[in-house]
């Protein structure tokens, strides 16, 4: 499971002004919960992604701080009101340090 | 004397095997957080203020057959606006190892204070979701979910 984790996001490439649209964010990580002993009865160390953030021309728009509770492979999805134009800017921060990034354009006509 | 020894083994082994059970009953819940620690995180955020209830609509299925991904919804009635928008909304479990599941921040651009994600639960138990408004009101709802399979693994 040592894999790149890999985000995926879905959301419509274009909205009206004004119009509310839905953001659906899945990334494939194990997110070790810290909680789990191996097959020698060691306790696997914690990884998880701690946190996970959406922003919008660079203005952060909805947070989400995620414990060792959130499931493998952990989804989220949140709204957001479309008024101009731009790119989204979806960051997850992996416990070891590391980000992933995703970017999605978004035209408002 | 024969009859009065009897009694007091007896006596003892009930006793023990009271003892024993009890210790059976409390023995898979000591790892586990439970509704101290749930209202101990609470109050870590927000000292000792008060809740109300309504405005939130806290989705999670009533019976979960696998715990490790347990779908729960938050959706916050507010209008959303530069003026009156949600803030800040929490969820908790009192039966999983740590309290915590997540914790959102929601911004008036968002337009809708509602989001999605997928959780663990280690065993049937009641999750507590709490909403903080933009003008200092602060919000709880509870829901209980049944666990088949629990989601601790191991």
């Amino acid at each position: 499971m040592a894999t790149t984790p890999t985000p995926r996001v879905r959301l419509p490439a274009q909205a009206k002004p004004g119009e509310l649209i839905e953001i659906k964010t899945l990334i494939s990580h194990e997110m070790e919960s810290g909680q789990r002993k191996d097959a020698g009865g060691k306790v696997v160390p914690r990884k998880i992604i701690n946190k996970f953030t959406a922003a919008f021309n660079g203005k952060v728009v909805f947070e989400a701080d995620w414990n060792p509770a959130i499931s493998a492979n952990p989804y989220q999805s949140f709204f957001y009101k479309a008024v101009d134009s731009g790119e989204f800017t979806f960051t997850w921060k992996d416990d070891d340090g590391s980000d992933y990034v995703a970017k999605n354009k978004l035209t408002v006509a | 004397m024969v009859l009065k020894s009897v009694e007091k083994t007896r006596r003892e082994t009930l006793a023990y095997a009271a003892i024993a059970g009890l210790a059976a009953l409390l023995a898979p819940r000591m790892s586990m957080a439970d509704e101290q620690a749930v209202a101990a995180e609470i109050n870590k955020l927000y000292g000792d203020k008060k809740f109300e209830s309504g405005k939130i609509k806290l989705d999670v299925p009533e019976i979960a057959e696998n715990g490790l991904v347990v779908p729960v919804t938050v959706d916050v009635e507010s209008p959303m606006t530069e003026s009156d928008y949600v803030k800040a909304v929490h969820v908790f479990a009192d039966g999983n190892p740590l309290p915590g599941i997540v914790s959102y921040k929601f911004t008036p651009a968002c337009g809708k204070a509602s989001a999605s994600t997928r959780m663990r639960l280690a065993q049937t138990q009641n999750v507590v979701c709490l909403a903080e408004m933009s003008n200092g009101k602060l919000h709880m709802a509870k829901a209980s979910v049944k666990v088949t399979i629990g989601g601790c693994g191991g």
